[in-house]
Parts: C-alpha cells; structure tokens; sequence
C-alpha cells in the first residue's frame, strides 16, 4: 500500500491577519515498505505534513492517496484511514492518561473495536517489539516509569493498533543517548516485523542517512528535494542554504575530499569511512 | 470550535484605539457598561450603539471578527430574549397557548435586553481586541493600586491574571496536541450520546491536568531563577503615562455619560 501525495496545499489561520502557508505544493511518493525520512528545520511544515497523513488536517487543495484510498475526499471514513495509519506525534508520553500500563496502550486497538482476546494479545506483542516486559511491567502507572520508558509505552499504544504506515514525529527528542540508541533500534525492530511503511521526522541526520531508504527534504512548505541518503548528503551546500548539515561521517568524508581529491566524499557509514581512508593510505603505499 | 472565542484575542493594529493608555480603556469599558443599563429608552441605546460602532471604526478591527465573539453567547441572547418577552405586564399584544402573553412591555424590555448584551459583549470584545493582554493587567494593577490601603494584593491578582491570560493559548495549543494525539489512536469525540462522550473526554483531560500542573511548575522555577520576588519595587519597561488622546477620550466618554444620563432624568 503505497502513499501518492499530490499538490497538497494548506494554510494556517486563512483570511486571518496572521495566515501562514505551512504547506506549498507539496508532492511525493512512497511505495511499500520503504523507510523513509523527513528532514528540514523547525517550522517546515513537517508536522503539518504528517498529521494530514492520517486525516488529522485536510488540505485546502490537492489529494492524498494512501492504499489506493483517497483520503481526502469528502465521503472517505477517517476511522478506516486512523487505522491504517499510525501516527506517533513528538514527546507521546504527554498523551498518556490510563491507570496501568496495560489499559493504555489498548486504549487504540479497544477503539478499533476488537475482541478482548484479541486486545489482550496485541498489547502484549506491542509492548514486546517496544522491548519493555509485559508481566513486569503491565500493572504499573504509566506515570511512574521513566522517561524513556514512558515514551515506549506510547509508541506501543500506537504500535497495538498494527498500522500499515507507522508515522515517528521526532521519537528520540529530549532523550539520553542511549534510550536514543534504543528508541531507533526498536523502530527497525518493527519494521521489519510489521513490514510496514515507517516515517521517521528527525533531526538527525546520521539516524536518517543510517534508517532510511528515502529522505524528504522540507523548507518554508515546500518539498525541496528527496531521493536516497546518498543523493540527498551529496549537496552540502544546499542543505548548510536551508539550515540543516550532513550527517558526521558524510562532512567529515567532504573536508577530506576538499583536502585530496582522490577520496570519495559520498559516504554515509563509519565502516565504509575507514575502508575508504584505508584504502586512500593504501593508494600510497 | 476553540478558536472562536475572541474575548482575549487580540488583534494587532496601530489605530488611535489601540494606542489609548489601557486604564483609559478599561475605565470607559465599565462606564459604558454601567451606562447600557442606565438607558432605558430608543434614543440610550442608541446613542450607546452609535458610540460603540463609532469606536469599533476608528479601531479598524474588522466587524466580523466581533460578530465571531457574539457566537458562543448566541444562546444566552436568545434565552434572555424569550424569557423577557413573557414576563412584561401591562397592554397584551398577543396571546399563546398556556397563558403566555407577550406583551407591549415585555417586547421592549425583551428587544433592549437583547440589544443591551450584544452592545456589551461588543464593547468589551473591542476592549480585549485592541489591548495587548500584559498592557490590560497592567492598567488593572494600576487602577487597583489604591486599594492597598485595604491591603488588596494588587500587584499578585495583576500577575495571576497576566499568567492566566498568557496561558489560554498555550493551553487550548496542549489541548489540540492531545485531542490530535488521541485521534490518532482511534478515538471518537464526536458520536455516542453524553455519557459516552462524558467518557471520551478523560484521554483529553488527565493529560491536559498532568501537563497544566508541569507548565505551572517550569514557570514557579523560571520566576524563582529570575528573582521574582512579588510587586514591591518592581518597576516596569514601558511606564504608562497619559497622553493627549487620554484626555479627548476622557471628554469623550464625560459627554457621552452625559447624555445617557440627561436622557434618562431629565427627558
């Protein structure tokens, strides 16, 4: 189930003095199982974009179709759309209300209406994949957990619900590297499981040159360029325009191609950084 | 829906309105307010209506964005309306079922009231509008300072209500954040009879509460880390002094009193 986004325009506060266009013209593809990025600094309309992608905001022009679904004609059911599309906004664990761990994280597959068995089972696959223990940790509050772990808790409510198109809006902001570390691995985690289409927002681009099959890259509303990592890091000078950097090892790999011109410059991995340097010395003996 | 509320919106602009000092425009505000009640007759409210659009153009703030204001009470309008409209006494217009009788005085007071609570909702909306909320609570704090004699912590209500009104839209933003959140996974504010709906506002509010409690808290420490310490002292960047224009408006507003109240004694 693939995703077309076609021309989609929206506008903040329309007729307002105060309107803004958060999103101009934007337009893209996705197709199944692709990982893909989204890059571009605070206020371009990431945001705006993700939460049209499950029907939260409607555009004022242009069309989303997801599955073969046009999601933003009138007559199309927005809970049939929710349930296909998981959203996970940024900082989740602000959305946690239940009493114990357990009731919230069903709280979304409840809303779908399933069986009791069926809930049962899914929270304890989702907290699973989340890689928290489901006995330990099924009766606590989820306000008593960690910050990292309440976070968890938060992407299980959403992973419960078993979507084809998993959307993170920035899941790693504000945490210890390592809860950071894990946060990411567990999201690869699940894409593998679920083979889904997973959308990652992030600030970081080492994570996303990493994770990503595909990166999208957004400036003041509008889809700047996308194609893969290599492509995407392979223009230092337009993403320093916008306000965004490569990610360490691709500017470390540029600096040292200024230097000498026999390194290659497009590399985004530790690994493939040192064979290329290796190689280099290598060269000369 | 939230966002039609426009008592506390401001919206900017650089007319003679907004730059009135803000004690001016709340002591106008409430004497307007008292004078709407103190009019009883065609030519009042009138008068009033005419002073409080005469405003409204000079502020250049569109009309409809007041009207928007009027929406939420629309219902409060209209049942002020229907129950005056039954309980005048005196030359009976016309008779319904039940022995309800709308009468000639009853359909005045009915028709003033109505028109009373529009004029002052618009006057008070025109006050919000044009007056940056920190301006407003410092005219407040200012025109409350007198009653420190009788120890009314004046500068601490100020600075509550500068909290309070600086908050409403952080709020309704947190609000929007969760109810966006939740939708997102599955839930339905909008169907169901009240009680599930009662039900489906609790993934909105223990959330909300959690997060009204933490922003409170980083504020307390953000005004500790600052020295804040109360109103004793404190002076301020931008002191309000009056200017030209406080005065016309001042004799404005005395010729205006004036002729609510001639009209109401004295004709």
């Amino acid at each position: 189930m693939g995703i077309i986004v076609k021309n989609i325009t929206h506008i903040y506060s329309e007729g307002l003095p105060h309107e803004s266009v958060a999103l101009d013209d934007v337009s893209f593809t996705i197709e199944d199982g692709q990982f893909v990025g989204i890059i571009g600094h605070t206020g371009s309309g990431k945001s705006t974009l993700l939460q049209h992608l499950n029907g939260l905001l409607k555009p004022k022009s242009g069309s989303i179709v997801i599955g073969g679904v046009d999601i933003t004609s009138p007559d199309c059911r927005l809970r049939d759309i929710r349930k296909k599309i998981g959203l996970v906004f940024q900082y989740p664990e602000y959305q946690l209300f239940e009493e114990t761990v357990e009731k919230d994280v069903a709280f979304g597959p409840r809303n779908l209406g399933l069986s009791e068995e069926d809930i049962a089972l899914r929270v304890r696959e989702a907290l699973a994949l989340v890689g928290l223990p489901y006995e330990e940790i099924k009766e606590k509050s989820p306000f008593e957990l960690s910050g990292g772990q309440k976070r968890r808790v938060a992407i299980a409510g959403v992973v419960a619900m078993k979507p084809e198109v998993l959307i993170l809006d920035e899941p790693t902001a504000g945490l210890d590297p390592k809860a950071h570390k894990d946060i990411l691995a567990m999201a690869e985690k699940i894409h593998m499981h679920e083979h889904n289409i997973t959308v990652l927002v992030s600030h970081n681009m080492a994570d996303i040159a990493r994770l990503c099959d595909k990166v999208l890259v957004m400036d003041k509303g509008k889809l700047v360029f996308s194609g893969s990592p290599q492509q995407v890091f392979s223009d230092e000078k337009r993403l320093t325009e916008i306000g965004l950097s490569l990610p360490p090892v691709a500017e470390f790999m540029h600096r040292l191609h200024d230097k000498k011109k026999s390194i290659r410059p497009d590399i985004l991995e530790i690994e493939a950084a040192c064979d290329e340097i290796c190689r280099f010395l290598g060269e000369k003996g | 829906m939230i966002r039609d509320i426009t008592l506390g919106q401001y919206y900017p602009g650089e007319s003679i309105v907004h730059r009135l000092d803000p004690r001016i425009k709340i002591i106008a505000t409430i004497a307007y307010i008292v004078a709407l009640f103190i009019a009883d007759s065609f030519i009042g409210i009138a008068t009033a209506a005419a002073a409080v659009f005469f405003a409204i153009a000079v502020s250049r703030v569109p009309i409809s964005f007041l009207l928007r204001g009027l929406k939420p009470i629309f219902f409060i309008i209209i049942f002020t309306f229907v129950l005056n409209l039954f309980m005048g006494s005196g030359e009976v217009l016309v008779t319904l079922f039940w022995g309800l009788k709308i009468t000639k005085n009853g359909l005045t007071t009915a028709v003033f009231m109505a028109v009373r609570l529009i004029l002052l909702i618009m006057g008070s909306s025109l006050l919000t509008l044009t007056t940056k909320p920190i301006s407003l609570t410092d005219g407040i704090e200012s025109l409350l300072r007198p009653l420190k004699i009788f120890k009314v912590p004046a500068h601490e209500l100020a600075m509550m209500m500068t909290i309070a009104l600086r908050f409403i839209p952080t709020l309704l933003e947190e609000t929007d954040k969760i109810m966006k959140a939740q939708q997102a996974r599955g839930a339905d504010f909008e169907s169901g009879n009240i009680f599930h709906r009662a039900k489906s506002l609790i993934p909105i509010l223990v959330p909300l509460f959690i997060s009204a409690f933490r922003i409170a808290q980083e504020l307390a420490m953000a005004m500790e880390a600052r020295c804040y310490h109360g109103g004793d002292n404190r002076t301020r960047m931008n002191g309000m002094k009056l200017a030209g224009r406080d005065f016309a408006m001042l004799v404005l507003l005395l010729l205006f009193l004036g002729i609510i109240i001639g009209e109401r004694y004295f004709l």
